[in-house]
């Protein structure tokens, strides 16, 4: 009797720890305990490829094109990381990275590391006479 | 509205045949007005038919300027950081003296962009490479900063990155902990445009500096190889470095 009623609590305790383990991102999305990212696109178009596109494969098709610049001097724009970044960086930083940084607040939401600013700038190129 | 605009880019189209009509004219047996360039397209990728070089005239080369080391670091970036020992350095101007003759010359020295670059055979990972066009250079994507290529290299043209960088020139990537040297200034290069070394030198009219295609008969480096005594330093060790010295 004393051995099925620890078994009972136990079960019960597992029940509640499972339900709350799937309960959590629920309750966390309807509490907005966790920041969306900030996706404030200061030259708002026509990306190169549709949105669902790039949110999943845009790093493949850095990684490609980075391959190509370096080693066969291909610098055709299209999945360049510098036209990303001229057309991505925001109005108030110029820049992709800070807490509304186009990169760096998905990246954060997501928590995947970016490595690409240890040596890229983070602002495109200032045009001598352009207003930033 | 549409006539109108036929006719002007007719126009454009004209003034432009013309204008590289009058620039293919021949001054004298091979040296044109202007090099009709054979431009590569974004997306072509390089060929190995190119063998791009400089050729420094160290008779004009005046001890003291340093004009092309400045131009250097403008456009990558390299920033003193306080630390001159261990600052990146892509080119450096070296005094020579004869002792016997007392006759001193001022030569800059970079990556001389070896055919058989030594720091590409070393390299553990394959970051140090050079591409089909002779530009010897490091993939910072694969490099791990183990500096094999900077002990390898003969000419002390490689660097090591020792602190983080911000700020940098979008078209210069350069960060922590790789290895690095001149890269003849590729991006410019496959713009069809000069290093920044030969453009400033030129610019100040020392013209001690000139950078071309070692491969193409036409082109000025090729013609004042083929007619003047240039040398190459440490030919010696055989490595064929595309980078040559007159009046050495």
């Amino acid at each position: 009797m004393k051995h099925n009623g620890i078994g009972a609590s136990a079960g019960r305790i597992a029940r509640a720890i499972c339900l709350l383990a799937l309960l959590l991102p629920v309750l966390a999305f309807a509490s907005d305990r966790v920041p969306k990212p900030v996706i404030d696109i200061a030259r708002p178009g026509k990306c190169v490829e549709d949105t669902a596109t790039m949110r999943r494969e845009h790093p493949d098709m850095l990684k490609h094109q980075r391959d190509l610049t370096m080693h066969e001097g291909i610098r055709t724009q299209k999945h360049s990381l510098k036209e990303c970044i001229s057309c991505h960086a925001s109005t108030k930083t110029g820049s992709v990275l800070g807490n509304n940084g186009f990169c760096q607040s998905c990246h954060e939401y997501a928590s995947v590391k970016i490595d690409c600013f240890n040596c890229h700038a983070s602002k495109p190129k200032r045009i001598a006479g352009a207003t930033p | 509205m549409s006539a109108d605009t036929n006719e002007v880019l007719s126009r454009r189209g004209f003034l432009a045949i013309s204008a590289a009509t009058l620039g293919g004219v021949m001054l004298a047996p091979g040296v044109r007005l202007i090099e009709i360039a054979a431009a590569r397209a974004p997306e072509q990728p390089v060929s190995r038919k190119v063998r791009w070089g400089l050729l420094i005239d160290t008779n004009k080369c005046a001890p003291g300027c340093d004009d092309c080391v400045k131009a250097c670091a403008t456009e990558n970036g390299l920033k003193n950081t306080g630390h001159p020992r261990t600052d990146a350095q892509w080119i450096r101007k070296v005094e020579l003296k004869d002792m016997r003759t007392g006759r001193t010359n001022s030569v800059p020295v970079m990556c001389q962009h070896c055919e058989e670059p030594p720091c590409v055979d070393v390299c553990p990972t394959g970051a140090s490479f050079k591409r089909a066009d002779g530009i010897v250079l490091v993939d910072r994507h694969i490099c791990i900063g183990c500096r094999y290529c900077m002990m390898a290299c003969p000419y002390k043209a490689r660097s090591i990155v020792f602190q983080s960088i911000s700020d940098q020139n979008p078209d210069v990537p350069r960060g922590n902990g790789c290895a690095e040297g001149c890269t003849l200034c590729v991006h410019r290069v496959d713009r069809d445009q000069q290093p920044a070394c030969v453009e400033a030198c030129t610019k100040a009219g020392h013209n001690a500096m000139i950078f071309g295609d070692l491969n193409d008969p036409h082109s000025e480096i090729a013609q004042r190889v083929a007619k003047y005594a240039s040398t190459q330093i440490r030919a010696d060790l055989q490595l064929n470095p595309g980078v040559r010295y007159q009046g050495l």
